[in-house]
Order: C-alpha cells, then structure tokens, then sequence
C-alpha cells in the first residue's frame, strides 16, 4: 500500500489568483502576485473579515487568469487558519459553487491542490479552485498576543504571512500538471513548544519527502525544488539533516517558502508561516517560472502544525502533517 | 514503536533540536531592559518631585497620583501603537513597570473591540493581566495573614 496517487489524466494548473500585505510584497513574491496590499485590512473593519475578503479576491482572481467563468467551476476546496475554518466558509459565501472546507493548518494548500487533482483525474470534475490564506493580524490573535501587547518574540519564531492564493485545477489547459500526490501522515515527535514550530514540523516534511520518493521511485534530484512549506529557516536545517539521516541528499534543491518570502528579517525571525505563505509563494514565484520552463519539475511539500490553544495549554505535544504534490511541465 | 521507544526517540529528538536553539544574549537584554525600565522609573521619580513641589502632595496620594499618571501614559503609548515596539526591544523593561500592566489591559481591551463592548472587550480585557492579578491578590493576603500572626 503506498501513499501516493498517480495521475493518469495529468489534472492541470490554470491559473493562480494571489494577493499579499505590504509586508510580504516587500520580498521575493512583490513581482507576482496579482495584488499588493497597501493597507492590510484591505478596506475592512477587522482583520478576520480582511482575511475573508483576500481570500475570495485570490479565488475570484484564479478563475479570471484562467479565463473560465464561474458557473464553469465545478467545485470550490478551501480553508483557513482561524477556528471553524470561518474565512473559508464565508468567502465561500461569495461564490455560486459546491464548497468543501479543508483544514491542514498551513499545509491547507498542497492538501487542497492534492484533492482537487484527485478530483479530476477521477473524471467526476473538470475545473476546481483550491485556495487558502491567513492573516498576519487574526492568527496572531487566535494562537498568540494581542497586537498591541508589548511582549518579545522568541528567536525561534516565524511571522505569519499575510496573503491568499486560489489554484484553478481543470483536466486541461496549459502544460503544468500535477502528476502525482502524496498524502501524509500526521507525524509528532514530541515538541510541545510553540514557537517552535519549524522543530515540530521538520520531522512530518521529512517523512512525506522521503515516502514520496520511496513511493515513486525517484531520486530526489529528479527534481529541480523540494519546497517545503514554512519550516523556516531552523526547520529547513533539520528537515535537511533528517532526510540525509535515511540516505536522501536534499541539500541542493531544497527551498523553504518562509525561509525566502521575507527579504528583511526584522521581526520574524526563522521567516514567514500560516498557510497563506506557501499558497502565495507556489502561486506566484513558483508558477512564474513553471509556466517560463524555468523549473521544470517541484515537488511541493507544504506543512502544517496541527494543534490548537487549548491543546497546547493542556500540555499537548504537537502532532504535524504533511502532503506533498509533484508539479512538472509536461 | 512501543510507547518507551517512542519516548526515548522524542528525547533525542528534543535534545537535537535544542542543540539548534539560537543564542538568547541575555547580557544585553539585561542591559536593555534595565535603561529601558530604569528610564521609566527616572520619569516616575521625576513626576514624584514636580508633584510635591507644585501641589504639596505627600504620602499615598502622592504615591497614586504617579502611578495615575504612569498607567495614563502606558495606555496612551498602547493606543497609539507604540508601546508593543518599545517591548520588543526592552523586554521586561517595559513588561515589568506599572505601564506594562497598562498595556496588558489595554492591548486586550482594543484587540477584541471588535466582538462587542460586553463580551469582547470587557470580558476579555483581563486575559493577560488576568493572572496577575489573582496571583497577586493571593500573595497580598497570605503576606497579610502572616504579618497579623506576627
């Protein structure tokens, strides 16, 4: 029995609608991403009600880049950070289509994209936008401090990232394909501390790299990126080292998307997290130089930390999943 | 894996990735958090002369009317946005003084404004200072009992 999913039918990526706060648009992904926020609650009251709205602009944005209407969308796979999955329910609100709300902490994206491709290989489906998005303000919030609390963060902490990506998966159109899906396990190795969660997550990244090139019988220089999700920049060392621990060398095509969506590092430390990080990134960067050959083949490996407030307040260790998609041109 | 096994691989583990932990420079936090907070008692010591030189306070009402003025500029700073960048770099300089404890209260009470006067920002404006408040109570009094058995 393995983990991965073959696609026979090649599910392809369309378009990709993103947007990102003026904070992470001072990096890497400023160039791609459809809309820059200058103000990061993009007209709204509060910033869970900024997170929604983001999030249907990125959703609303992939259906036009890829130039399909929304009554030829067949489904709508999306979620969030904040409790009951709210952003994602309530932007879905917006849209005429069949919703189904996932969550994966911050590894949302690849087990939205994973399901969608799975989707439409099945032949049930022809078009779905997956999508997810946090926000800086509300996950700080929800899991941390008031805003305006004058504590210090740890060394050992990332900043989430405030921005939304939608992938538009069709069983046609364009040559960047998802060929293949790995679903993870949810993997805990002990850590309990929370502003440790490149530590935590490192270990569940490193399990579903490695069943995914066991699974497909690729080294791992077939690919030209292993991007993992927000590890950061303590996490991507330790991933590195666990994967060599069991004979893979990652170290050259290895790429975090916290580690390189912030170019300043002020506050946030180990570099950028929340789910929004590597649906930007992958949404952006990522498919610019897919669609320009620049890359050719990624595996996208995005990581989430699945615990709450009240888990970690009870002691609870931090359980950790993982699923990686492999996108190639083809 | 058996539940030992899994214990002792999550040791290593741990132990691993504190091997990783970066440095904290507690020297020069130290040296942050005592200017930053030695500033802030100079201010409260200063206010403690102006008032006793212009309006011939003494005593306790000397002693509230300082902290008065404290916690009022403490929750200024917090409204205003500032008082969070001053803690990021001082640390408990301004964690520890009575303008911390203002901005414990306020930055709550601004923070979850938006879920309603009653059970957003009444109810949760103590979520922080909540605990120092009971503890400090309960140190009070057990002091208290302890001085009347004396």
């Amino acid at each position: 029995m393995t983990n991965t999913v073959f696609f026979k039918n090649k599910p392809r990526i369309v378009a990709t609608g993103t947007i990102a706060g003026p904070k992470d648009c001072a990096g890497v992904v400023g160039r791609f991403v459809d809309k820059a926020l200058s103000d990061d609650t993009f007209g709204e009251t509060t910033y869970e009600k900024a997170e929604c709205k983001m999030l249907a602009y990125a959703i609303q944005q992939a259906m036009k880049n890829g130039g399909v209407r929304e009554e030829d969308v067949d489904m709508l796979i999306s979620g969030d950070l904040l409790n009951q999955i709210i952003s994602a329910s309530f932007a879905a609100r917006d849209f005429d289509l069949p919703f189904l709300g996932v969550y994966g902490a911050c590894s949302t994206m690849a087990e939205s994209l994973a399901l969608a491709a799975t989707f439409i290989d099945s032949g049930h489906f022809k078009k779905i936008v997956a999508a997810t998005g946090s926000h800086f303000s509300s996950a700080e919030r929800q899991y941390r401090y008031p805003l305006e609390l004058g504590c210090t963060r740890p060394p050992q902490a990332q900043w989430t990232v405030t921005g939304a990506g939608g992938v538009l998966v069709a069983n046609d159109g364009g040559r960047v394909a998802i060929t293949s899906a790995t679903f993870g396990k949810v993997v805990d190795y002990g850590i309990t501390d929370v502003n440790n969660m490149g530590a935590a997550m490192a270990p569940a990244a490193a399990t579903t790299i490695l069943t995914h090139l066991k699974d497909t019988g690729r080294d791992a220089s077939y690919y030209d990126l292993i991007v993992t999700g927000d590890l950061g920049a303590l996490g991507s060392r330790i991933v590195k080292d666990l994967v060599w621990e069991k004979g893979v060398d990652i170290q050259p095509n290895h790429v975090d998307c916290g580690e390189i969506i912030y170019k300043v590092i002020e506050d946030e430390f180990q570099g950028g997290s929340g789910a929004g990080c590597s649906a930007v990134v992958l949404g952006s960067y990522l498919m610019d130089k897919l669609k320009k050959r620049e890359l050719n083949r990624i595996l996208f490996a995005a990581t989430g930390a699945l615990l709450s407030t009240v888990s970690s307040g009870q002691g609870e260790s931090i359980p950790c999943i993982c699923h990686a998609v492999s996108i190639e041109n083809v | 894996m058996t539940e030992k096994n899994r214990e002792n691989y999550n040791k290593n583990y741990i132990a691993y990735v504190n091997s990783f932990d970066p440095p904290t420079h507690h020297f020069k936090n130290c040296l942050r958090a005592f200017a930053v907070g030695g500033f802030i008692c100079v201010i409260g010591q200063f206010l403690r002369y102006m008032l006793e030189a212009l309006f011939a306070l003494t005593g306790d009402a000397l002693a509230g009317t300082v902290s008065v003025i404290l916690i009022f500029i403490g929750t200024l700073l917090t409204g205003l946005g500032v008082y969070d960048r001053i803690g990021r770099n001082a640390g408990a300089g301004s964690i520890v003084p009575i303008t911390g404890f203002a901005n414990s209260v306020a930055s709550p009470a601004i923070e979850f404004k938006t879920e309603g006067l009653i059970y957003g920002m009444a109810a949760k404006m103590f979520i922080v200072a909540g605990p120092i408040i009971v503890f400090g109570v309960f140190a009070g009094t057990l002091v208290g009992l302890i001085y009347l058995f004396l």
